[in-house]
C-alpha cells in the first residue's frame, strides 16, 4: 500500500502573550490509504491540533512553524487557503467531539449538508438534496429524505453525531479525521457509532485517524496507534504489540490506569503528577518527572527506540517485555 | 488605588480623555475668572459686536477668539459659562439618578417578594421606552428651568441605575458570605451597607459616568429643541440652537465652537468610562 | 403557541393601559392649559364656559374615564390650537415619520450589520478599526449635532443635498410617500443618514460582538473543515445565527427612532409626528401630546409583541416550546 499521507517533523506552535506554546514538536508519521490510525493522549497533549494541522485549521495565534505534511503526493504546509479548502470536505473530511456545538442550530439538516455539498460544485438542489439523504441513509439514520428538513435539537446526541459524520462523508474523503466523536455521547451509543465508523471506514477505503483521550476506544477500532504527550509522539505501532507490550513507560501508564486492564479488587494505578506546561517544558524528556525510570540521562534529549514497526521516545524503554 | 492607577495609565487614549475631562471641568470652574466677559451681563453687550468671526475686536477693547453670537456676546465666554450649566446639569442628573436608582435597585433585591417585583417592572418598562420622551414630556410638563430639568433627567436615567444595582446585588445576594451574614443577627441595614454596596460601586460608577455623559447629551438636546434652561442661562445646547439660523448663510463659528465643546466633553467623559469599565470587569482582564 | 400569543396579547393591553393612564395623569396634572387657550383680559364668564367646554372641570378621574372611553373609539379628542381632531392630525403626519423611521433603520441594517460582521471577522484589520471609531462616535456624539454637521457639510459647503423640509411627495394607496422619486430621495438623504446614526452604531457594535464569538464556535470550524467558502459561512450560517440578538434590538430601536425623529425632524424641518409633538409641547396643545404619546407608546407594545412572536420565527428551537427559554 502506497502511503496516503505522510507527515515529517510537524511543528505547530501557539504565540501567545504568555510565551510560545509549542503544542506540536517533530511530529512524524505515515498512513497508509484505508488504515485506522488511533491518536491517543491526554489532554492538552496536542492530538487535536496535530488533527487541525492536518487539515489547515489552526487558528490564531497559532500556527504551523516548520514540518511537510504530503496527503497523497502534494505538500500541504504553505498550500494557499483557496488550494486547502478545496481539499477539505472534498478529500479530507473532520469529525468534531460535541455534535451540539458542532451543527448550526438555526438551520436544517438539509440546508447544512446542501451548504457542505455545494463547496465542491455540488450541481442541482435536486441532487445535493438526493446525496444528502443517501449518506444520511448510509450512516443509519432512517427515513432519511423525511429528516431533511428537521432542525439538529430534533435529533438525538447520537443522530447528531450521525449527521456530521454523514456530513464529512458526503463527497467520499480518502482521509477522516474524527476527533473524539464519540466522547460526548452515551456509553451504548458510543460503541454502536465505533463500530459502524470502522464499517464504513473499510467499505469504502477510507483512512481514518481517530483522535481520542481513550485508549480503550482505541484499541478496539484502529490498526496501529500513535501515543501522544506534550507535543511528541512517544510512541507507535501496531495496536495489538503496543497494548500488549509497550515501550514507553508512559504507554505503560496508561494501560495501568484502565478499568479493564486491572485485576477485580486491585486498585487502578494513576500516574503521578499532571500534564507539563507547554509554556515551559524541561529540557530532555517532557516525561521524565512524572517518569519512575527516569535518570540523570533523561535531561537530555531522549532518543528513537526503534523495533520492527514500532517506535518510541524514551532512553529507558521497557524492553525486557518486548 | 495606586495599582489601578498603573493600569489606568497603560491606555494612551483613556489618558488624554481624563486630562480633556480634567482641562474642560477647571475651565468651566474658573468661568468667572478667565472669561473675558461675564455673557449673562446684558448690559455689556452690544448689538454692534454681533455675529462676528473669531479674531473681531469689539468695543470691549479685546479680540473675540471665537467670534461673537447674534447677540453680540462673546462666544468664548458664552461657552464656559455654558459648560457650567450643561457640567452642573450633567452632575447633578448623575449623582441624584445614581441615589435614586441604586437605593431602589438594592432594595429590591435585598427585599425581594412583591418589593422587588413592583420595582423592576417599572423600571422595566421604563427601560424599553426612549428615554429622551420621558424627559420631553417632563420638561413639557414642569416648565423650564434648572429644577424641572434635573428632575427630567433624573426620571429619564434611574432605571440604568436601578437595574447596574439591582443586577450587582442581586448576584451578591446569593453568595454565600452573605446568607451567612443573613444568618447572624446583623440588621438589614448593616449586611446591605458593609457588604451588597461597596460590591455595587464599580458597576455604579462606570454606568455613572456614562450617565454623566448621556445627561448632559440629553440637556444639550432638549435645550436645542427649545425646552431645556430659560434664554436668560444659555446652556450649550441653546447656543447651538440659536447658532443654528446664521448656519445657513455661512456664520458657521456660532454653531461650530459650542458644539465642538459638546462632543470634546461627552466623548472624554465616555471614554474614561469605558475604561473604568474594563478595568473593573475581571472578565476582560488578561 | 396560540396560547403564547393571546398570552402576550393580554400582556400587551395591560401595559396599554397603564401606559396610558401615566400619559393622562402626567400631562393633565400639572399646569393649566386655559391659561394659554384664552388671552389673560377675557371675563371670567368666557374662561368658565371655555373650561366647561374642554371639560377641564370635572375630577382627573372622570377625564380620564371619559378620555380612555373615546380611546377606545378611536378618539383622541381635538387639538386645542387648530380645532381639528387628534387622531386626523397624527394620522397626517404619521406616514413622514415612518417613512423616515424606516429608511434610517434600513441603512442601520444594511449598512450596519455588514460592516460589523467584517469587524468581527478581522477585528484587527485597519478598516475594523476605522468602522468601530465611527461606531464610538456614533454612540456619543448627540444626534441633533451629527444633523448639524450634515447640514453644514452636504447642504451649505457641498451643495449636494437639500438642507431641510420634505421636497415633492408621490401619492401611494392615499398617502404622499419621499421615496418614489429621485428628488424625493434627495430630501430622505439627509434626515434618514442622522437618525440612523445611532442605530448604526449600535448594529455595528452588536453584530461585531456576535461575529467575533461565532467565528470561534465549533459550528464555524465544522462548516471549515467541510470546505465551505468563507463568504457561504459568514452569509449563510454567521448571519443567521447573530441574527436574533439583532432581532430584538432592531425592534426595541424601531421604537426610539420614533422618538428620536422628534430630534432629527426639527433639525430637518420634516414634517412629521416629532415636529408635531415639539409644536404642540411649545403650545401646551395637551390633547395632541396626549394623542401623541399614546399612539408611541402603542407602537412600542405592537413592536416588541412582534419581535417576541419573531424570535419563535428565527429560532426554531423555540417555535415549539413556545415559551422562550
Amino acid at each position: 500500500m502506497s502511503a496516503l499521507l505522510e507527515v515529517q517533523e510537524l511543528r505547530t506552535h501557539f504565540f501567545t502573550r504568555a510565551g510560545v506554546v509549542k503544542a506540536v514538536e517533530r511530529v512524524s508519521f505515515a498512513l497508509a490509504r484505508g488504515e485506522i490510525l488511533g491518536l491517543v493522549g491526554e489532554s492538552g497533549s496536542g492530538k487535536t491540533v496535530t488533527g487541525f494541522s492536518l487539515i489547515g485549521l489552526v487558528d490564531p495565534p497559532g500556527r504551523i512553524v516548520s514540518g511537510s505534511i504530503r496527503f497523497d503526493g502534494h505538500e500541504l504546509v504553505g498550500l494557499p487557503t483557496a488550494e486547502m479548502r478545496k481539499l477539505r470536505g472534498k478529500r479530507i473530511a473532520m469529525v468534531f467531539q460535541d455534535p451540539a456545538a458542532t451543527l448550526n442550530p438555526v438551520l436544517t439538516i438539509g440546508t447544512q449538508m446542501m451548504l457542505a455539498v455545494q463547496a465542491h460544485g455540488g450541481g442541482s438542489e435536486r441532487a445535493g438534496r438526493d446525496l444528502a439523504a443517501r449518506t444520511l441513509a448510509r450512516v443509519g439514520i432512517p427515513e432519511a429524505a423525511s429528516r431533511l428538513d428537521a432542525y439538529p435539537h430534533e435529533f438525538s446526541g447520537g443522530m447528531r453525531q450521525r449527521v456530521a459524520i454523514a456530513t464529512a462523508l458526503l463527497h467520499g474523503p480518502e482521509l477522516i479525521i474524527a476527533d473524539e466523536p464519540t466522547t460526548a455521547l452515551d456509553v451504548s451509543i458510543q460503541a454502536q457509532i465505533l463500530a459502524e465508523m470502522k464499517q464504513l471506514a473499510k467499505q469504502s477505503g477510507t483512512a481514518l485517524i481517530w483522535i481520542s483521550h481513550d485508549l480503550a476506544t482505541v484499541s478496539s477500532l484502529a490498526d496501529r496507534v500513535m501515543v501522544m504527550y506534550a507535543g511528541r509522539i512517544v510512541e507507535s505501532g501496531p495496536v495489538s504489540t503496543v497494548l500488549r507490550s509497550p515501550l514507553h513507560p508512559y504507554t505503560r501508564g496508561l494501560l495501568d490506569s484502565l478499568p479493564a486492564m486491572a485485576k477485580p479488587g486491585q486498585k487502578l494505578n494513576q500516574i503521578p503528577g499532571s500534564t507539563p506546561s507547554l509554556l515551559s517544558l524541561p529540557p530532555g524528556c517532557p516525561f521524565a518527572p512524572r517518569c519512575s525510570r527516569a535518570d540523570v540521562l533523561c535531561a537530555t534529549d531522549p532518543p528513537s527506540v526503534t523495533l520492527p514497526g514500532r517506535l518510541a521516545l524514551c532512553h529507558h524503554p521497557l524492553m525486557a517485555a518486548a | 488605588m495606586i495599582s489601578f492607577w498603573r493600569e489606568y495609565r497603560e491606555n494612551w487614549i483613556a489618558v488624554v480623555a481624563l486630562l480633556v475631562v480634567a482641562i474642560v471641568v477647571s475651565a468651566a470652574l474658573l468661568a468667572p475668572w478667565i472669561a473675558p466677559q461675564d455673557p449673562y451681563d446684558l448690559a455689556k453687550l452690544e448689538l454692534a459686536d454681533a455675529r462676528k468671526p473669531p479674531g473681531h475686536v469689539g468695543s470691549g477693547g479685546y479680540a473675540h477668539l471665537l467670534g461673537t453670537d447674534a447677540q453680540g456676546r462673546d462666544l468664548f465666554s458664552a461657552i464656559l459659562y455654558g459648560l457650567r450649566i450643561s457640567l452642573q446639569m450633567g452632575l447633578a442628573a448623575g449623582v441624584l439618578g445614581m441615589a435614586l436608582g441604586a437605593t431602589l435597585g438594592i432594595l429590591a433585591a435585598h427585599r425581594g417578594g412583591v418589593v422587588e417585583s413592583a420595582i423592576m417592572r417599572v423600571v422595566d418598562l421604563q427601560l424599553s421606552f426612549p428615554a429622551i420622551l420621558l424627559a420631553l414630556v417632563l420638561v413639557a410638563v414642569l416648565g423650564q428651568g434648572k429644577v424641572p430639568l434635573v428632575i427630567a433627567l433624573i426620571t429619564a436615567q434611574y432605571a440604568y441605575f436601578a437595574r447596574t444595582a439591582y443586577g450587582a446585588a442581586s448576584a451578591e445576594r446569593q453568595k454565600d458570605y452573605v446568607e451567612a451574614a443573613h444568618a447572624t443577627p446583623l440588621p438589614g441595614r448593616r449586611i446591605v451597607f458593609r457588604h451588597i454596596l461597596p460590591n455595587c460601586m464599580p458597576p455604579l460608577i462606570v454606568v455613572g459616568t456614562v450617565q454623566v455623559a448621556n445627561a448632559i447629551a440629553l440637556e444639550a438636546t432638549l435645550s436645542f429643541l427649545g425646552l431645556g434652561l430659560p434664554p436668560t442661562e444659555p446652556s450649550l445646547g441653546m447656543l447651538i440652537a440659536n447658532g443654528f439660523q446664521y448656519m445657513m448663510n455661512g456664520r458657521t463659528w456660532i454653531s461650530v465652537y459650542p458644539g465642538i465643546a459638546l462632543i470634546v466633553l461627552i466623548i472624554s467623559i465616555n471614554l474614561v468610562g469605558d475604561q473604568l469599565r474594563d478595568q473593573f470587569n475581571p472578565r476582560l482582564r488578561r | 403557541m396560540l396560547g403564547y400569543i393571546i398570552q402576550r396579547l393580554i400582556q400587551a393591553a395591560l401595559v396599554m393601559l397603564a401606559m396610558s393612564a401615566l400619559v393622562f395623569v402626567g400631562v393633565y396634572a400639572i399646569g393649566n392649559p386655559i391659561d394659554v387657550l384664552i388671552s389673560p383680559d377675557a371675563t371670567q364668564d368666557i374662561r368658565a364656559a371655555a373650561i366647561r367646554h374642554f371639560g377641564l372641570d370635572r375630577p382627573l378621574h372622570e377625564q380620564y374615564l371619559i378620555f380612555l372611553g373615546r380611546l377606545v373609539q378611536g378618539d383622541l379628542g381635538k387639538s386645542f390650537v387648530l380645532n381639528i381632531p387628534v387622531l386626523d392630525l397624527v394620522l397626517s403626519r404619521l406616514p413622514a415619520t415612518l417613512e423616515l423611521a424606516l429608511a434610517s433603520v434600513l441603512i442601520g441594517v444594511f449598512i450596519g450589520i455588514p460592516l460589523g460582521i467584517h469587524a468581527g471577522y478581522r477585528p484587527d484589520s485597519l478598516f475594523s478599526r476605522g468602522v468601530m471609531a465611527v461606531s464610538v462616535l456614533g454612540f456619543s456624539v448627540p444626534t441633533f449635532w451629527v444633523g448639524l454637521i450634515l447640514i453644514l457639510t452636504f447642504a451649505v459647503n457641498l451643495d449636494w443635498l437639500p438642507a431641510g423640509n420634505r421636497g415633492p411627495t408621490v401619492e401611494l394607496f392615499g398617502v404622499g410617500w419621499s421615496f418614489l422619486t429621485w428628488e424625493g430621495l434627495q430630501f430622505l438623504a439627509l434626515p434618514a443618514l442622522n437618525l440612523s446614526l445611532f442605530k448604526l452604531a449600535m448594529m455595528i457594535r452588536l453584530s461585531r460582538a456576535g461575529t467575533r464569538e461565532v467565528m470561534l464556535s465549533d459550528t464555524v470550524k465544522f462548516a471549515r473543515a467541510a470546505g465551505l467558502s468563507e463568504y457561504t459561512i459568514l452569509h449563510r450560517h454567521v448571519l443567521r445565527l447573530i441574527s436574533i440578538p439583532l432581532v430584538t434590538v432592531f425592534g426595541l430601536e424601531f421604537g426610539s427612532t420614533l422618538a428620536f425623529a422628534v430630534v432629527t425632524e426639527t433639525i430637518f424641518s420634516w414634517p412629521g409626528v416629532g415636529k408635531l409633538i415639539i409644536d404642540s409641547i411649545t403650545s401646551l396643545d395637551r390633547p395632541v401630546m396626549v394623542g401623541y404619546l399614546v399612539l408611541v407608546a402603542f407602537l412600542f407594545v405592537t413592536i416588541n409583541l412582534v419581535v417576541d412572536l419573531s424570535y419563535a420565527l428565527l429560532d426554531p428551537r423555540l417555535r415549539r416550546g413556545g415559551r422562550a427559554a
